[in-house]
């Protein structure tokens, strides 16, 4: 057969400037409320169908035995003919005196809502579809949420199957006010309500005469009445790089504007780095080289000077740059299988660039029915939630409410896209534009912001068996998980290198100290939490790790009492100092000096070491949050 | 920006998608109007370069103007050309009908050029008002290493965000034209002046609609002798384009059964 759908309607004037404007608009709805009806009612009414397409859809219903169905005119994949849903979005085109369409219909069954959004995100328009019998229903709900995610703001609302209410007004009336209710509460208004029978033919083309007490207008008046999207180059300029060629010697800049406008000799700046140039030209190909480009224009420039540009980087005026951080508030609508959670990897992808980001915290997941927001540990298929995330690098961020193409994105996981992300804040880092320059070092803060979290030194001190180095490790390891730098600083391991030259005696015992507590503080400037397990006896050898280490120095007594320790005693240390095997040894012919005051105390004598840990896990993860990250957790 | 315009840059973005994402890729030439088409678009967004082979995949069967016109061009415009044969129609699944099996042979003889370059990407130039499988496409259409399309489980796309990660041994079908309709081909055509095959023209009071083997290609009645006459015939018509092209109407679903098993 067949299958195409190639609708052209004769025009009045079939010139360039009647064909000129094209219109996507989506067709959406609950499952089943008629929208492939409505689509082949609608092509069917303005003469829109191929020759003979008609005889040749009701030849093949009948050869099913099957009543005719408007539907079969798109569901025209054999799969879902006999499945009789629709399962991917299709499009079709037909035109009006006024101008060309091209009709999306998108799924309304929800296991297809990832190509519902497929086909609903091209649209600038949409017409929901409310069965009059059922009345609003969840995917009818779930659809407005999504179009409301998905930033269409024109809305019609068709309300089909009025003849199965026999066109009464009481009844169509109900419908009308609850789906007003819920588009109200999304910030949406429909541009009209229009009772319709797709079966019949009732207000689609022509106005029908059964409801003499509905005035307003056709489905097909309501099409025409909506807008062409406005294109945005009163905006900032935001040119994100697609790819850098060299072709002819010349090294070409190229990509798409998706906001604002440039100019020859405009300085650019390149975010999130701070490295500008001029726009030397805006090169073309079979067309005269334009002195300038807007939104919507996919552009090649050249600049006056060589910068390291990539693909990802955002060509805008320095003067309305994006937000330059590494956190942001995103709504997101999740589309894969396996659900999202705390604590998961992934990557956001915004235009060209893709960061590397960590689900922080799941504020919210959106309940569709009331649209209030309930809380939830973890994000699954279909819902709509809202989710702090952290990224590693440096982001250049839009707010999708001041900036439409540029404050979205998606969230990909393995390289496969699993959700759609609005970015509704995100914090600005306290960035040192010199430390993004070639010539200078990366500060610490820098790393801080980077890593999310502090490089501080907690040292560990206490008794041979007190449990230093089980906590020191258990602490290493949950850290680990949990994305933190982390790295344990081992006594014996450091004796085994770096302080292999030195004995037991008090001179020997401070050098080594001294040698420690350097090393810690180079990793803690590398952005570690160093985890220092030392026994270190001496008051005074621990106060001078303190100064040499500064004010990101934590002293962490782990206590145990000797009798105690004694008889842990894992490395045989005690039989041997007891024996005089051993000399020197701390608290059999050794002092050990006690803290006096610690940051923390942990008493390992009677506790099991699970609740030691974290009681130190407790301590430790305030102790390198960032102070924006302290602000986040007492609002 | 007019509705051209629109079309033109939304083509070259997708097209510099592609050849910064899928490495190496190719675009595939049939020489037909809507992959001249797309070749000029290519040199639009590679500033008068196409970075990338041209495939023809050969079935032998071409009128002989598409076969001058091929070479031709192909020098003309300095391209990087790779023909291949299609194996012989022996070679196909039997149970396909006449014509469709006769098209199958280029599925085979794609799959064999995938298989000797390693192609990650094949840019094709369908449309999705053509017919109505390719009206479900998506821009970027990973297809698994059998080549086969799984439409019932396609990945999301939308605000321009393609899938490109791909599997060993899979590749991605790219479609900078799919939302092009027939008659912005010719409107285009027209603007900028793209050299076509003439075969479209009317010639005697016929001409081609649609351009494929010359076994299972019929022309359509038609006057239009120059690209703004078919222009105004495509106003006013109500058949589709592929009427003329046998494969697609043999049985119900043999055009879907050629494009799951990898057709373009």
């Amino acid at each position: 057969m067949d299958g195409t759908i190639h609708a052209l309607q004769p025009a009045e004037d079939a010139g360039a400037a009647a064909l000129a404007e094209r219109f996507p608009f989506a067709i959406v709805g609950h499952v089943d409320h008629g929208k492939s009806s409505l689509i082949g009612r609608l092509l069917h009414d303005t003469n829109s169908l191929p020759e003979g397409k008609f005889a040749e859809l009701k030849a093949a219903s009948d050869k099913r035995g099957g009543q005719f169905e408007w539907s079969f005119l798109l569901d025209a994949l054999q799969a879902e003919r006999d499945q009789g849903i629709t399962i991917d979005t299709t499009q079709i085109f037909f035109q009006t005196a006024k101008r060309r369409y091209v009709i999306i219909d998108a799924p309304g069954h929800k296991e297809f809502l990832k190509n519902a959004i497929s086909g609903v995100a091209q649209a600038q328009a949409a017409i929901l579809v409310i069965d009059a019998a059922e009345g609003v229903r969840e995917q009818t709900r779930r659809h407005a949420l999504i179009l409301q995610l998905l930033g269409l703001r024109q809305i019609a609302v068709a309300v089909n199957k009025v003849d199965l209410i026999d066109f009464d007004q009481a009844r169509f009336d109900a419908i009308a006010r609850e789906i007003t209710d819920y588009l109200r509460q999304l910030n949406l208004k429909p541009s009209t309500i229009v009772p319709v029978s797709a079966r019949l033919g009732d207000n689609i083309a022509a106005p029908s005469e059964k409801m003499p007490w509905y005035q307003g207008s056709t489905v097909l008046q309501a099409l025409d009445s909506f807008q062409s999207a406005p294109v945005a180059t009163d905006q900032p300029l935001r040119l994100p790089v697609q790819d850098v060629f060299k072709f002819d010697e010349r090294r070409l800049v190229v990509g798409r504007i998706e906001s604002g406008s440039l100019r020859v000799g405009d300085r650019l700046e390149f975010a999130p780095s701070f490295k500008q140039a001029r726009v030397a030209s805006i090169e073309a190909w079979n067309a005269p080289t334009p002195l300038t480009a807007g939104a919507g224009q996919s552009v090649a420039i050249t600049l006056d000077d060589e910068l390291f540009i990539e693909r990802g980087h955002v060509a805008v005026h320095s003067d309305r740059r994006p937000i330059l951080g590494h956190r942001a508030s995103l709504r997101i609508f999740w589309l894969d299988a396996q659900p999202l959670k705390v604590g998961q990897r992934l990557k956001l992808k915004v235009a060209t660039s893709r960061y590397p980001v960590e689900v922080e915290r799941i504020s919210a997941v959106i309940d569709v029915e009331k649209l209030q927001p309930t809380e939830a540990s973890e994000i699954g298929r279909n819902a709509i939630a809202e989710i702090t995330v952290r990224s590693r690098a440096l982001m250049a961020l839009d707010l999708a409410a001041d900036m439409q193409r540029t404050g979205r994105g998606v969230l990909l996981r393995e390289g496969d896209i699993v959700g759609g992300a609005l970015v509704l804040s995100a914090e600005a880092s306290d960035v040192d534009k010199r430390l993004l320059g070639p010539d200078h070092l990366v500060t610490r803060e820098a790393r801080e912001a980077v890593n999310g979290h502090r490089g501080v030194v907690l040292w560990l001190t206490g008794l041979s068996g007190s449990g230093k180095s089980t906590l020191a490790m258990g602490l290493e390891r949950l850290l680990f998980q949990r994305g933190r730098q982390a790295f344990v600083l081992d006594g014996d391991l450091l004796r085994q290198g770096v302080t292999s030259d030195l004995g037991f005696s008090p001179k020997d015992r401070a050098e080594n100290i001294r040698r420690s507590a350097e090393v810690a503080k180079l990793l803690a400037d590398a952005g570690q939490v160093v985890i220092v397990s030392l026994i270190s006896p001496y008051a005074e050898d621990r106060d001078r790790a303190r100064k040499i280490v500064g004010e990101r120095f934590h002293e962490i007594y782990v206590k145990a009492d000797l009798a105690t320790c004694e008889s842990r005693d894992p490395k045989g240390l005690y039989k041997a100092a007891r024996s005089g095997a051993i000399k020197n040894f701390t608290g059999i012919d050794a002092p050990y000096e006690a803290p006096e005051t610690p940051e923390l105390v942990i008493d390992t004598t009677a506790q099991p070491m699970e609740r030691s840990l974290s009681a130190l896990v407790a301590y430790v993860e305030p102790a390198i949050a960032l102070q924006a990250v302290k602000d986040a957790w007492a609002i | 920006m007019s509705d051209l315009d629109a079309l033109e840059n939304q083509s070259i973005y997708i097209l510099r998608e592609a050849y910064s994402r899928l490495k190496p890729i190719a675009m595939l030439w049939s020489l037909g109007k809507d992959s001249n088409v797309m070749l000029w678009l290519a040199r639009k967004a590679f500033l008068g370069h196409v970075p990338f082979p041209l495939v023809h995949v050969d079935t032998g069967k071409k009128f002989p103007e598409m076969y001058e016109f091929r070479d031709r061009y192909s020098k003309t415009w300095n391209l990087n050309l790779i023909v291949r044969d299609c194996p012989p129609v022996e070679e196909i699944d039997p149970s396909l009908p006449p014509a469709a099996r006769s098209a199958a042979r280029k599925t085979i003889g794609l799959k064999n050029v995938l298989e000797e370059f390693k192609f990650k990407g094949i840019i094709a130039g369908i449309r999705r008002d053509e017919q109505a499988t390719r009206a479900k496409e998506r821009v970027f259409s990973p297809r698994a290493e059998s080549g086969a399309w799984n439409f019932r489980d396609q990945p999301p796309e939308f605000w321009d965000h393609f899938k490109s990660d791909l599997p060993e041994g899979a590749h991605m079908r790219i479609h900078p034209l799919l939302s092009w309709t027939e008659l912005d081909i010719w409107r285009y055509i027209a603007r900028e002046q793209i050299p076509i095959v003439d075969l479209y023209y009317s010639r005697n009071g016929k001409r081609y609609r649609s351009l494929g083997d010359s076994d299972i290609t019929f022309p359509i009645e038609s006057d239009a002798a120059s690209i703004s006459e078919i222009i105004l015939e495509l106003s006013h018509t109500r058949t589709s384009e592929r009427a003329g092209r046998a494969m697609d109407h043999e049985r119900e679903d043999a055009f879907e059964r050629l494009r799951a098993q990898g057709y373009m």
